[in-house]
């Protein structure tokens, strides 16, 4: 027994003072210093939303690699340490605490779901330790402080995009709204969704709520089926939507479903079925876009993760590390104060969904597309929306195209109107996003030739 | 009116399931006195068993009837040795220590059966395909899933099959002497101990078709499934008169008829509120339940 104890003594002196090395190691940022810069990640990799979680982590890991390849960061590499919150607003929060205060990370990368990244970012900006999130839409996320950053476009814009979509290319006059009240993601888009829609003529119909987590929604469809709507907006995630889809069409709703990027999961069509075919959603990006700059990403992952398609969410992730690696290299030096002034003063970072830019409130201002689901639960490209009020694209650059009936591409209002208003799916995005390209960037025109 | 209407077919369609779970509820009640928390957890085993026989049998790729039936089967034969072996392993030693010894230990089956099964198959929710779904029926402007058919069909022949075995067999003669009292019963030569096994394995069994009507209807099974249905089962048992088979098929009916009812004329946020607070005024007027009538009519 005694010597058991002793022996216990020394193995936890030995962790102790092993603890005690790393924490100088890598507290120690800055300087001449060459060890590793750690970086946090939290996400939901198990739960309900895994798929989230698991594409985001694979997004970052690319990202992470491609960093590292190239030689790191002021010459030092670059460690993401992952923890999983299993989906749960509180595991997020303790995840955050754990790798700001025991591991010492330099900047956070996370979460998914804003009410997730809403737990998380009061303990980043407490701790002045910048924070990311890949697509964490709802605006209150970056409010916390100005520590809270990040890479994707926010709810007011995804419910603007789809009441722009539903009114001016499906042309919907009445739809009804189903959201999750257990969400703030889905409720910021369905008010959204609701004021737009109704100032562009349309009427809201119905206005149910669900929780999430809930297996039944038959009531609430079966009101929403005698309101008679042209279609139902659904911004929830996709574990809910595959079961409301399926329900819907069993109480005889067929109108088509209009939803956010919480679609965005190859589970969505695996619960959901043919129910869902016909439905359509915003997201950040579209796999089946040409532009070049998104078919290389998409090798690139298909390649590391054999053969796996990257969904918005890894691209998402993917330009949150590139954006937070991007403002490490430019910052004096890498501590949370200098990082974060690098990642406010991000302009036109070429990420892979789109030419990223942050404005005064820390959110990213970038476009749009909408995705029809499709047979057999193939996402096609049916359109592309630019934030209200950005420059328009140049003229001169886009090639004419002929109008086929599917979306604007630039929903701006008071925009001049293009004779490429209303593209065809696929030559579109790419002539859109080259335009973009060239006109942000002064990409030579001879570029966009080629795609 | 129809959507009044839809909303009953929806209503008593869900309560089908409440009431197949609650009828386990009920019978372990009515014999043991305890409240068997791992109830629900059984029944998600039983959704599992399905998802996984439907997948490796290839049975998920085209569902059919005769392939639901045999999985069925196979979910029933797993939950009932489940059963067995809960009541051998936790609950049988705890027989004659106070009761809230067993109704801790039922809590800890709960979350051995809940986190075990999320640590071994994992947490994330998957598609169930085990009936054929069909195209839903309508008649004047209600519409009705086939599953929903199937799953209202299933659960009263049950409930008849369950109530002709109670009281027109010498097994269900004998549960009815074990729940009257124990002693006096073992001293008439009824073997407690089997009686008490066989009433975990006929619940756990009815847990499995449960399970499996369910991973039918809402094509969803994961780890902790058994948590919501298996508390508002346990609710509708006590609404009907706990210990009572007709009375749980009530409560399970009444409980699916509120909650759709309340979520398609008030609000879905306030239907678990709303349903339960109707249960409380039901019990406050009539405390042993709709059915029960005090102690003799247990089973």
């Amino acid at each position: 027994m005694r010597r058991m104890s002793a022996k216990f003594l020394v193995c936890v002196l030995a962790v102790a003072i092993g603890c005690k090395q790393e924490q100088q190691g890598g507290g120690n940022v800055g300087g001449a210093d060459t060890a590793a810069i750690k970086v946090g990640e939290v996400g939901s990799m198990t739960g309900t939303e895994a798929t989230f979680g698991t594409s985001s982590h694979n997004g970052i890991q690319l990202a992470t690699n491609e960093v590292n390849g190239a030689g790191g960061i002021k010459g030092r590499q670059i460690v993401v340490i992952a923890l999983d919150d299993q989906g749960k607003p509180e595991e997020a929060a303790t995840a955050a605490t754990r790798l700001i205060s025991s591991e010492h990370v330099i900047a956070l990368l996370g979460e998914v779901a804003s009410t997730r990244s809403l737990f998380m970012a009061p303990k980043a900006q407490a701790a002045k330790v910048p924070m990311v999130s890949p697509s964490s839409t709802n605006e209150k996320v970056t409010a916390v402080g100005d520590y809270i950053f990040r890479a994707c476009f926010i709810d007011p814009f995804q419910g603007y995009v789809m009441a722009k979509f539903a009114t001016d290319t499906l042309k919907l006059k009445k739809a009804a709204i189903l959201r999750d009240v257990r969400n703030d993601y889905s409720v910021g888009l369905a008010k959204v969704f609701n004021d737009n829609f109704t100032k562009l003529g349309g009427q809201i119909v119905d206005n149910q709520s669900y929780s999430s987590g809930d297996v039944d929604f038959k009531a609430q469809l079966t009101n929403i089926k005698s309101a008679a709507p042209q279609a139902l907006y659904i911004p929830g995630y996709y574990t809910d939507v595959g079961l409301i889809a399926r329900q819907a069409r069993e109480v005889g709703l067929t109108v088509p479903l209009l939803g956010g990027d919480g679609w965005d999961s190859e589970k969505l069509y695996e619960i959901g079925g043919t129910a869902l075919e016909g439905s359509y959603f915003s997201n950040h990006y579209s796999v089946d876009d040409p532009s070049p700059r998104i078919q290389e990403f998409v090798a690139k992952f298909k390649k590391a993760y054999g053969g796996q398609v990257p969904d918005s969410l890894a691209a998402q992730a993917y330009d949150a590390a590139g954006m937070l690696f991007d403002a490490m290299k430019r910052a004096n030096d890498v501590s949370g104060p200098a990082i974060r002034d690098a990642l406010a003063k991000t302009k036109d970072y070429r990420g892979v969904t789109g030419d990223i830019t942050m404005d005064d409130k820390r959110n990213a201002t970038k476009p749009a597309v909408v995705l029809r689901v499709g047979k057999g639960g193939k996402y096609e490209y049916s359109g592309r929306i630019q934030p209200e009020g950005t420059k328009e694209t140049n003229p001169a650059a886009e090639p004419p195209k002929k109008t086929e009936g599917d979306t604007a591409p630039n929903a701006a209002p008071g925009s001049r109107p293009t004779p490429t208003q209303a593209p065809a799916p696929g030559a579109t995005t790419s002539a859109q996003s080259a335009a973009n390209t060239g006109q942000r960037q002064g990409v030579p025109a001879g570029e966009h030739s080629k795609k | 009116m129809t959507d009044f209407l839809q909303h009953l077919v929806n209503g008593v369609s869900q309560g089908a399931i409440f009431a197949l779970i609650a009828l386990g509820y009920t019978m372990v009640y009515g014999v043991l006195q305890l409240i068997n928390f791992a109830h629900g957890d059984v029944f998600m085993v039983g959704a599992m068993v399905g998802y996984y026989a439907a997948k490796y049998t290839g049975a998920a790729e085209s569902p059919g009837i005769p392939s639901a039936i045999g999985i069925t089967l196979l979910a029933m034969l797993a939950c009932g040795l489940l059963g067995f072996t809960i009541e051998r392993v936790a609950y049988r030693r705890l027989r004659s220590s106070p009761r809230l010894n067993s109704l801790i230990t039922a809590i800890g089956v709960s979350f051995l059966l809940e986190y075990g099964g999320q640590f071994l198959v994992g947490p994330n929710p998957r598609k169930a395909d085990v009936l054929p779904t069909g195209s839903p029926l309508t008649l004047g402007g209600v519409s009705i899933g086939s599953v929903d058919v199937i799953t209202i069909v299933a659960s009263c022949l049950l409930m008849f099959a369950l109530q002709r075995i109670v009281f027109h067999t010498r097994m269900g003669t004998a549960m009815r002497a074990v729940s009257w009292n124990p002693s006096v019963a073992a001293l008439m030569g009824v073997n407690v101990d089997r009686v008490i096994s066989f009433t975990f394995v006929l619940g756990s069994v009815l847990a499995a078709v449960a399970g499996i009507l369910y991973s039918a209807k809402y094509a969803k099974v994961d780890p902790l499934m058994g948590l919501m249905p298996g508390l508002k089962a346990f609710v509708a048992a006590v609404l009907g008169g706990i210990g009572n088979v007709p009375g749980a098929m009530l409560g399970g009916f009444l409980l699916g008829v509120a909650e759709q009812l309340v979520s398609g004329y008030v609000s879905s946020s306030w239907k678990d509120a709303i349903a339960f607070a109707i249960l409380i005024l039901i019990l406050l007027v009539k405390p042993t339940g709709l059915l029960g009538r005090g102690q003799p009519e247990k089973v």
